[in-house]
């Protein structure tokens, strides 16, 4: 027994040292290497730029509160949409505390008394971060942003099927519309009123 | 959002089923080369790396070890990593990449952190990217992705042996087989994997937040890191502790359904490959093929009811006037079917990663990865802790099966008997008395009752899952519950503790008595262990064990909030 604890000392040792190099400094700082080379956009977190200011990131969902613009789910990361803490809500499906709020969000969402709302429009996502709305959730706000921006109904819903994205071969993933995609395409329609702050 | 199942959500499920089971084999004929330390064509390039270790750290490897020793140096090795990580997080404030100079971690909460990605667990009582520098994530966090999913394989390797040898005193060389797996399985596997998530979004940089003015003029910082490097391995080696809060749910680790789908095989694909190796060790891959098959059988029936509950969505919500399937702490771009899938699977395997809030489940939805990790984790498995774990069961099962018929039980040529059989019930009896002896007295203590964030049956769910994912070595949460109290650390780190060591050494013990005795042949009498009756009575034994052992608890948890749920009682 003492003599198997004392043959595991110096490899035991060594190899947390030499593993720890390798593991922990050699692999992350390599590939951290090779990525800002070969796909620098990506590995600095997919960001989007508008007249040289950076405006967010292509795949973190961020706060939007005027009419004008789509609005994402409701989000449980901090305040709201908070990057620097994700987090769901992590109500449970008898929670009080969750049937109150998704009480109050439809209430604000509803168009009449009794009208169903789509489950993603008043619902947390996992991360708080989601990017994405369901087609439905998307269209679902359409009125109220061509209102906004004095444009046609038919178009802004156009412009949301344009910007819905399909499953990958039929069953990997859901049909979704990214957010900041669809309002940036918004901003720059001819007559989407882009300059006209409320 | 539809309500209810779709054909396109039952094609994911079985698509998914189908590469897993087509992963086996190629998967498994690797890992059976390194079993047998054959030369692979890494060798050439990774070989000077291999035999450098060796001969820096004094290390045999030919030199054959007892069950007894391999044991003790697996434990010291894994002691000293954990002293390191500790260390590491301790003194993060001092050292180098941490821009944005984060505090050191709390004593209870570092050595939570370092038992927990020491077994492979990657319970996570902080939210990574407001605690953990990107030193402390890569240097104490990366490395025991790696080396605590070496360690599993390494056990599960001794075991194969036991299996496969006659009249033996050894059951291989630790630190061999250890360094073999990391070095020409593991490693290269993350370095095109990451590439492949870092292509597809997943940030690597060095760099720690990124600032940001939204079109309507708010601003939003993101946080960012050397994600992709440690999110690879944290997938293929069933660790789950993500470098974010949300884990895979956060876009920056899992951005898109094709990442989705890789992180959900890369979970699978060692353990899959594990049963053809076992198969191909003992002489006969049919009897691999046979654990696999009551594997995916039990799978599919937990993703088939997780899958319906979730996607029938909470009736509590459908009366508010939210219309669709239970969306409340999923992301849009897995929907429903990818984020019951990826649940069942992180929870069958010890992976623990999630790509939804398990917490925001239905109640019976959010009861199978509760059953998943309660059974062990035998389902696949995580790497090494599946299959050893299972063939615990199988042990228990051909035992039943020669008390029915009044022979002495044999499994695979080799005589089963009371030794192996109480070594086998010791480690199998580990899981329901550290689950449910340590949710009873958090459900008693006031520092316990002080975790749930939900209350009724539900938060009473919140702590029964937190000790099953630690002494199941899972990881994941109900994540409602405030764990990092020094109460819930200390708890949690002894679950996971004894979860891991308390089983791993009796199946090391097993290894080292089944690999002394002599074959014995098979007769006319021998009990098969690769038809349809071996695969029904190996799911049977699994499930009666479990569920006479965890019935009750279910009851007051997930059970009596499904009651609630559907009669609409709110607490």
């Amino acid at each position: 027994m003492l003599k198997d604890l004392s043959t595991a000392a110096r490899p035991a040792l060594v190899l947390t040292l030499l593993f720890a190099l390798l593991l922990g400094l050699a692999y992350p700082l390599a590939l951290t290497g090779i990525a800002q080379v070969v796909f620098p956009r990506q590995a600095n977190g997919s960001l989007i730029e508008r007249d040289g200011h950076v405006i967010g990131s292509a795949l973190i969902g961020q706060m939007f509160t005027q009419d004008r613009y789509f609005h994402g789910r409701p989000s449980a990361a901090g305040k709201g949409y908070d990057a620097m803490a994700s987090s769901g809500s992590n109500f449970g499906p008898t929670s009080r505390a969750l049937a109150d709020r998704v009480t109050t969000d439809v209430a604000a969402f509803r168009k009449s008394p009794g009208s169903p709302v789509p489950v993603d429009l008043v619902t947390t996502s996992a991360s708080g971060l989601d990017p994405h709305l369901s087609p439905e959730a998307a269209l679902f706000q359409a009125e109220r942003v061509a209102k906004a921006r004095g444009l046609d109904v038919a178009r802004v819903k156009t412009l949301v099927i344009d910007n819905t994205e399909r499953p990958l071969l039929g069953f990997l993933g859901e049909p979704r519309v990214n957010v900041l995609a669809l309002n940036l395409a918004l901003d720059s329609m001819a007559g989407g009123g882009a300059q006209a702050h409320p | 959002m539809t309500t209810g199942m779709t054909f396109q959500g039952w094609t994911l499920i079985l698509f998914f089923t189908a590469l897993v089971a087509a992963l086996a084999k190629p998967v498994g004929v690797w890992l059976f080369a390194l079993y047998e330390g054959r030369r692979t064509p890494l060798h050439r390039v990774l070989g000077p790396v291999e035999n450098g270790f060796y001969r820096l750290s004094g290390i045999d490897p030919e030199a054959e070890q007892g069950w007894r020793r391999y044991a003790l140096h697996m434990l010291v090795f894994n002691l000293v990593l954990l002293l390191f990580t500790y260390a590491v997080l301790r003194l993060q404030d001092v050292l180098p990449l941490n821009p944005r100079g984060l505090a050191a971690m709390g004593a209870d909460g570092a050595m939570n952190t370092a038992v927990s990605f020491t077994t492979n667990t990657n319970w996570q009582w902080y939210a990574g990217e407001a605690t953990v520098s990107n030193l402390s994530q890569m240097l104490g966090l990366t490395i025991h992705n790696f080396l605590s999913a070496a360690t599993g394989i390494a056990v599960a390797f001794a075991l194969f042996r036991g299996f496969a040898r006659r009249e033996a005193k050894t059951v291989g060389n630790f630190w061999a087989d250890c360094t073999r797996v990391t070095l020409y399985l593991l490693l290269p596997i993350c370095v095109v994997y990451a590439l492949f998530l870092i292509a597809s979004g997943v940030p690597q940089t060095l760099s720690s937040l990124v600032d940001t003015t939204s079109l309507e003029g708010l601003r939003q910082s993101i946080a960012l890191g050397p994600v992709a490097s440690q999110e690879a391995i944290k997938m293929l080696g069933t660790n789950g502790g993500g470098f974010f809060n949300a884990n895979s749910a956060h876009p920056f680790e899992n951005p898109t359904a094709l990442t989705n789908l890789a992180q959900m095989l890369s979970i699978f694909a060692i353990g899959a490959g594990l049963t053809w190796c076992f198969g191909k060790a003992v002489g006969n891959t049919r009897q691999g093929w046979a654990i696999l098959t009551a594997m995916l059988t039990l799978f599919l029936i937990g993703a088939g009811v997780t899958y319906w509950q979730e996607a029938a969505g909470n009736p509590v919500l459908h009366h508010l006037g939210a219309i669709g399937g239970n969306m409340e702490g999923k992301e849009v771009r897995f929907g429903i079917a990818a984020s019951a899938l990826f649940s069942v699977v992180t929870t069958a395997a010890s992976c623990g990663a999630v790509n939804a809030m398990h917490d925001s489940f239905t109640a019976l939805g959010g009861m199978v990865p509760l059953i998943n990790m309660q059974l062990g984790e035998v389902v696949v498995g995580g790497v090494g802790a599946g299959i050893y774990g299972f063939l615990l069961f199988a042990l228990l099962a051909v035992f039943v099966a020669g008390l029915m018929v009044g022979r002495t039980p044999e499994y695979l040529g080799k005589k089963i008997e009371a030794r192996e059989v109480k070594l086998a019930v010791l480690a199998i009896a580990v899981l329901p008395l550290s689950i449910l002896g340590l949710t009873a007295l958090s459900a008693v203590l006031p520092d316990g009752l002080a975790g749930p964030l939900n209350k009724g049956p539900h938060g009473f769910t919140e702590i029964l899952y937190a000790f099953a994912s630690g002494t199941g070595n899972n990881g994941s949460a109900f994540a409602g519950l405030s764990a990092g109290t020094p109460f819930y650390n200390g708890l949690l780190s002894v679950a996971m503790w004894v979860g891991r060591f308390f089983i791993i050494v009796p199946v090391l013990a097993v290894a080292g008595n089944l690999a002394a005795k002599k074959h014995t042949p098979e007769t006319a009498g021998s009990f098969p262990t690769t038809g349809p009756l071996w695969i029904g009575l190996l799911i049977a034994v699994i499930l009666i064990v479990g569920g006479l052992t965890f019935l009750p608890s279910l009851a007051l948890g997930p059970i009596a909030d499904h009651l609630a749920m559907i009669s609409g009682q709110l607490f």
